[in-house]
C-alpha cells in the first residue's frame, strides 16, 4: 500500500500548492482590484475616518458629511431627503455606494491621484485629509418641479440644457431616503433597505437611465426625422388612411381610439405628428425602410453604447425587424424599441439645439477641499443626427404639437413650447406607459428639453405626462430663463 | 509558523534508562512536542492580546482565565500522550494547538466586531463556548488514547462502528426540519439548546469502517480481470462498495442538502480504495461516479446550481442572490493583501458566519496571505505526519485508517478553503480545528487522538527484546521463597 499512499502525499501536496497559488492570486494580483471594488464596504470603512467631500447642486450641498462621537467618525447625510436620492445616491455600510457616490467615489473619498499632492501634503502637516467636492450640473428649481410633479406617481423625469447637455433635473419615483440607508446603524439599514426590496419597483432603481420602455408615439419624431432627412418637408403630404393593412400579414393596424386621421386619407407631415396619426407613420417608415431609420435612430443615440454621464446609462435599442409588418409598427415606437427617459429627454435636446446632439453630463466640475476647481466639465458634441433646416422643421412640427395637438397641456404663457406626447401600451389590463418628449424657450432659442415618462395609469401622455413637463420648463425658465 | 527544527537530534525527552543495553530505542521526541507545545501556546495568548489592543486599547481581563485553562489543555494532552502513547508523532499535536488557538483568537476578535456594532441578537460572547468545546474535545481524546490501547482493536468493531457512523448520517435526513434544518442544509440534531451535527462523527466511524472492511477485501478488489485503454478495469461484482458508497452520498446530497459532506465521504472512500487496492483505474471510476452525480445534481437541485453559478461568477449574484458570501469573502482577502489588516485592524465581520463556515476569510484579511498560508501549511505538516505514519505503521489497518484519516483533513481542508477564496464552490464544510463550532472541533480532537495512538504503533520499536537473564534469576528466587 506505500506506494499508493506515497501518490497520496504527493496530490495532497499539488491540492495545497493550489490552495496557496490561488491566495496569492487573490490577495496580491486581484488585491487592488477587490480594494477598490465599490460595493467592498472595507475600504468604506476606513474612508469613513476621512471627511468625504460634498456633493453640491448650485452652492448648496445634497450630501455632506458630518463628524460624530461613534466609532465611524463621519456620517454622510442628505439635507434633501429624497429630492436628490435618484442622482446622489447612498454611501451605505453595508450595501457599498451607488449613484455619483459611486461614480465620483475617488474624488469624494480623496484617494484621486489629482488629490495625492494634497494628501503628501496634509500628511507633514498633520492636517487630516478629506475628499474633494463633485458640483452637479442640476437646477435646484427644475428638480424640485420634478419632483413634486411625480409624487405619487411611478416615473421619471430627465431635463437637459439643450445647447450643453448639462442635466437640469433628474428625478426617479418613488424615490428613497439614502439617509437611512447611509447611517452607522447596520441593522436599520438592512430593515430599510428590505422594505424598500419589497417594493415594486424598488426605489433604489434610477429609472432614468436604469431602465427602458417602450416610447411609443414619442418615436414618430424619429421617423419624422428620417423622412425629413430624405427629402420630405413638413409640408410633404403622405397617406394617412383610417386603417393601415401590415405589409405580408391580414392585421389590420387603426389610429388610438379607432379615430379618422383626415377625412381625405392623407394629410401633411406636420399635421401627421401634431395628431399623431399611427397609420401615417406606420405606413412612411415602411416606405422609408429599416435602414434608413436605424440610421436616424443612431445617429440620436439609439443602438450607441452610452457613455456614462458619470452614471452609467442602459443603452436603449429599436430591437429587432423581422420583416415589414413590424417595421410598421416599430416606426410608431411599439414593437421591439425601448429607450430609456434620458434618450428621449436627448432626442427632444438634439432637435431643440438645432440638431446638435451634446452629451450629456451630471458632473459641472470637480473640486479639490479648499474649493479650487480640478476639472471643469465642457461641453462636448456626441452626434449630429439631422441637419439645421431639418432641426428646425422638427421644431416647428413639435410646437404645433403643444399648440393644437396631443401636447396643449404643456404650453407655457410666454414661450415657444413644443414637444411630442407618447402612450405605449404595456399589459393586457389597459395600463399605459405615458411619454412627454419637449422644449421650451424664448421663441426660436429652446432653453430646456425634457422627457417624462410615467408608467402605468390611465390616459395618454398629453394628459399625465405633458403637465409634468410643463411644470418643470416653466420652472426653469421663471428661475433661470432668459439668461 | 511553528517551524520544526527537523534535525536528526536526540530528543530532549529521550529517556536513556529506558533502553535496554544493547537495544537502540528511537527518540520518543516527546520534549520535543512539550516546547512547540509551548510555541503555540504562546502564539494563542499573544494573538488574543493584540486583539484586545488593538480593538479595545488593553487586555481583556478574562485574558489570564483563558490562558491558564488553554494552557492547561495542552499540558493534559501532552501527560496523556507521555503516559499512554510516549512513540507518537510530535508534530501532531502543536499542529492543532496552534490552529485551535488561532481559531479562538478568530473567534474572540469577531465576538468583539459583533459586539461593538450591536449586530448580534444577543451580545454573545461564542470564544469561551469554543474553548469549553475544546475542553470536551480534550476530554474524547484522553478517552480515546486511554481506552484504544491498540487501534487494531478498532477493526474487531468495524461493523458496529461503520452502522453508528451510518445511523448517525442518517438522523438529521429522518428527524423533522424543525429539529435538523439551519440555513437549508439538514444536518443538525437540535434538543435542548444544543446543536449537534453528528455528520462529524460520523465522518471518522465510517473512515474506521472503511479501512477494516477494505483491509479485508482488498485482495478481491484488487483482482483486475482486464486490461482496458492501459487501465486495470475491476469485474463488475467489484463495483458494489464504491457503488454503495456513491449511492449513500448522493442521498446525503438530497436528503440532507449537504454538498460537503457528500464530497467528503466520497472523495475519501475512493482515495482509501485506491490506497487499498494499489489500483489506479478505481480512481478513475471514481471521478467518473462524481461526474456523473455532480452533473446530475447540478441539473436535479437548485441548491446545487446555486453553489455551481455563484462560484462561475459570484460578483454577478451580488448583492442578492447566492454571491454575497463569497464576495464579501473575497473583498476580505483581497484587502488583506500580502500582510493583513492586522489582528483587529480589519473587517472579518463583514463576511456572514465568518465565525464558523468563513474563518479562514477573517485570517486572510487580518493575517494577510503569510498568515493563510502558514496556516496551509500547519494543516500540510498535519496531513502529511498523518501519511507518514500511514506509511511507518505496520498493520494494514493502521495503514488505511491513518491514510483515511489524514486524507479526510486534507480534502476537507481544500474543499473549504477551496470554497472561502473562489476556488471551489462553496460547500458548507467546517474548517478542521479552526472554525468555531462544537461538533467539529471535538470530532477533530478524536481524529487526532486516532493519528496519534497509530502513530505512537508506527514508531514503536518492533518487537521488545528478549528477557535478560537478571530478570529470570529475580523470578526464580521469587519461585523458592516461602
Amino acid at each position: 500500500m506505500n506506494s499508493p499512499l506515497r501518490k497520496v502525499s504527493i496530490s495532497v501536496l499539488v491540492l495545497f500548492t493550489l490552495l496557496i497559488l490561488n491566495a496569492n492570486y487573490i490577495q496580491v494580483v486581484r488585491s487592488s482590484e477587490l480594494r477598490a471594488n465599490p460595493s467592498n464596504t472595507r475600504i468604506l470603512a476606513e474612508e469613513y475616518d476621512r471627511e468625504r467631500g460634498q456633493i453640491v447642486v448650485d452652492g448648496n450641498p445634497v450630501a455632506t458629511s458630518v463628524r460624530t462621537d461613534d466609532a465611524l467618525t463621519y456620517l454622510r447625510q442628505y439635507p434633501q431627503g429624497e429630492l436628490y436620492s435618484s442622482v446622489t445616491g447612498y454611501y451605505s455600510l453595508v450595501y457599498g455606494n451607488t449613484g455619483i457616490e459611486r461614480a465620483e467615489n475617488e474624488i469624494l473619498s480623496g484617494s484621486d491621484d489629482r488629490l495625492a499632492f494634497r494628501r503628501i501634503a496634509d500628511l507633514f502637516t498633520g492636517r487630516d485629509p478629506s475628499g474633494g467636492n463633485v458640483e452637479l450640473t442640476l437646477d435646484p428649481a427644475a428638480q424640485q418641479a420634478a419632483f413634486d410633479g411625480l409624487d405619487g406617481v411611478q416615473g421619471s423625469v430627465v431635463a437637459l440644457d439643450p445647447s450643453t447637455g448639462a442635466v437640469l433635473a433628474m428625478v426617479s419615483s418613488p424615490g428613497y431616503d439614502p439617509n437611512q440607508l447611509s447611517s452607522h446603524d447596520p441593522a436599520a439599514i438592512r430593515a430599510y433597505s428590505d422594505t424598500l426590496g419589497a417594493m415594486d419597483p424598488d426605489p433604489r432603481v434610477n429609472g432614468t437611465v436604469d431602465e427602458r420602455h417602450s416610447p411609443g408615439s414619442v418615436f414618430k419624431l424619429i421617423t419624422s426625422a428620417a423622412a425629413l432627412e430624405d427629402g420630405y418637408s413638413s409640408d410633404s403630404v403622405v397617406p394617412a388612411p383610417q386603417t393601415y393593412r401590415l405589409p405580408g400579414t391580414s392585421r389590420d393596424l387603426s389610429n388610438f381610439g379607432g379615430e379618422v386621421c383626415d377625412p381625405s386619407g392623407q394629410q401633411t407631415l406636420a399635421d401627421a405628428l401634431r395628431i399623431s396619426c399611427n397609420t401615417a407613420f406606420a405606413q412612411l417608415g415602411v416606405e422609408l425602410g429599416e435602414d434608413r431609420i436605424r440610421e436616424t435612430a443612431q445617429a440620436f443615440g439609439i443602438d450607441e453604447e452610452p457613455e456614462p454621464m458619470p452614471l452609467p446609462v442602459v443603452q436603449s435599442t429599436v430591437g429587432d425587424i423581422d420583416g415589414d409588418a413590424q417595421l410598421a409598427v416599430a416606426s410608431i415606437g411599439q414593437q421591439n424599441v425601448q429607450i430609456t427617459p434620458l434618450q428621449g429627454a436627448m432626442i427632444a435636446a438634439a432637435i431643440a439645439n438645432d440638431g446638435s446632439l451634446m452629451q450629456p453630463y451630471l458632473v459641472d466640475q470637480l473640486q479639490a477641499p479648499d474649493l479650487t476647481v480640478i476639472d471643469q466639465t465642457e461641453p462636448e458634441e456626441q452626434s449630429r443626427p439631422v441637419s439645421a433646416d431639418v432641426a428646425t422643421q422638427l421644431q416647428q412640427m413639435m410646437v404645433g404639437v403643444v399648440e393644437g395637438g396631443s401636447g396643449r397641456r404643456a404650453q407655457i404663457d410666454g414661450y415657444t413650447v413644443g414637444g411630442k406626447t407618447g402612450t405605449a401600451q404595456t399589459t393586457a389590463d389597459g395600463d399605459d406607459n405615458q411619454w412627454f418628449v419637449g422644449f421650451a424657450g424664448p421663441e426660436g432659442e429652446p432653453q430646456i428639453a425634457v422627457a417624462v415618462f410615467i408608467q402605468g395609469g390611465q390616459g395618454t401622455g398629453g394628459d399625465l405626462s405633458a403637465p409634468v413637463a410643463q411644470q418643470v420648463m416653466a420652472a426653469y425658465l421663471a428661475a433661470d430663463g432668459g439668461n | 509558523m511553528a517551524a520544526p527544527a527537523a534535525g536528526p537530534v536526540k530528543g530532549p525527552g529521550t529517556d536513556p534508562k529506558q533502553g535496554a543495553p544493547g537495544v537502540t530505542t528511537p527518540p520518543k521526541r516527546r520534549g520535543t512536542e512539550l516546547v512547540m507545545l509551548a510555541f503555540a501556546v504562546v502564539i494563542t495568548l499573544a494573538a488574543q492580546t493584540i486583539v484586545d489592543i488593538t480593538v479595545t486599547g488593553s487586555p481583556s481581563p478574562e485574558i489570564a482565565t483563558f490562558g491558564l485553562w488553554f494552557t492547561g489543555l495542552w499540558v493534559v494532552a501532552h501527560l496523556v500522550v507521555r503516559r499512554f502513547a510516549p512513540y507518537a508523532d510530535p508534530l501532531l499535536l502543536p499542529c492543532v494547538a496552534v490552529l485551535t488557538g488561532l481559531g479562538l483568537s478568530m473567534i474572540h476578535r469577531l465576538d468583539i466586531a459583533a459586539n461593538a456594532l450591536g449586530e448580534s441578537v444577543s451580545a454573545r460572547e461564542d470564544a469561551p463556548t469554543q474553548l469549553l468545546w475544546a475542553t470536551v474535545g480534550m476530554v474524547l481524546f484522553v478517552a480515546v488514547l486511554t481506552v484504544v490501547r491498540d487501534h487494531r482493536a478498532l477493526s474487531r468493531l468495524a461493523y458496529t462502528i461503520g452502522l453508528v457512523g451510518l445511523v448517525l448520517l442518517a438522523i438529521p435526513a429522518v428527524l423533522p426540519s424543525a429539529l435538523s434544518e439551519v440555513n437549508g442544509a439538514k444536518i443538525w440534531i437540535r434538543v435542548a439548546g444544543f446543536s449537534i451535527q453528528p455528520g462529524e462523527f460520523a465522518k471518522i466511524c465510517l473512515v474506521i469502517f472503511f479501512a477494516a472492511y477494505l483491509v479485508d477485501k482488498r485482495d478481491v478488489l484488487a483482482l483486475a480481470s482486464r486490461r482496458v485503454l492501459g487501465l486495470e478495469v475491476p469485474r463488475a461484482r467489484d463495483l458494489g462498495p464504491v457503488l454503495v458508497a456513491w449511492g449513500v452520498s448522493i442521498l446525503v446530497l438530497v436528503f440532507e442538502r449537504d454538498l460537503g459532506s457528500s464530497l467528503l465521504l466520497f472523495g475519501i472512500f475512493v482515495v482509501m480504495l485506491y490506497v487499498a487496492t494499489e489500483r489506479a483505474s478505481w480512481l478513475v471510476i471514481g471521478v467518473l461516479l462524481f461526474a456523473v452525480g455532480g452533473t446530475v445534481a447540478y441539473q436535479l437541485f437548485g441548491h446545487v446550481r446555486v453553489r455551481v453559478d455563484t462560484w462561475l461568477d459570484p460578483f454577478a449574484y451580488y448583492p442578492d442572490g447566492g454571491g454575497y458570501q463569497v464576495v464579501q469573502s473575497l473583498f476580505g482577502l483581497g484587502t488583506g493583501g500580502l500582510f493583513g489588516a492586522g489582528l483587529g485592524g480589519g473587517r472579518p465581520d463583514q463576511v456572514p458566519v465568518a465565525k464558523s463556515d468563513f474563518i479562514a476569510a477573517a485570517i486572510g484579511e487580518e493575517l494577510g496571505l503569510f498568515g493563510l498560508v502558514a496556516v496551509v501549511v500547519l494543516y500540510l505538516v498535519l496531513v502529511e505526519r498523518g501519511l507518514r505514519t500511514s506509511l511507518v505503521v505496520r498493520d494494514g489497518f493502521g495503514k488505511l485508517l491513518a491514510a483515511g484519516l489524514a486524507f479526510g483533513v486534507a480534502w476537507q481542508v481544500f474543499v473549504v478553503l477551496g470554497g472561502v477564496t473562489g476556488l471551489l464552490p462553496l460547500t458548507g464544510l467546517t474548517t478542521p480545528f479552526v472554525a468555531y463550532g462544537g461538533s467539529s472541533l471535538v470530532a477533530n480532537f478524536g481524529l487526532v487522538a486516532l493519528l496519534v495512538r497509530i502513530s505512537d504503533a508506527a514508531r514503536r520499536p518492533a518487537a521488545p527484546p528478549a528477557p535478560p537473564a537478571p530478570k529470570l534469576g529475580e523470578a526464580l528466587t521469587e519461585v523458592v521463597k516461602p
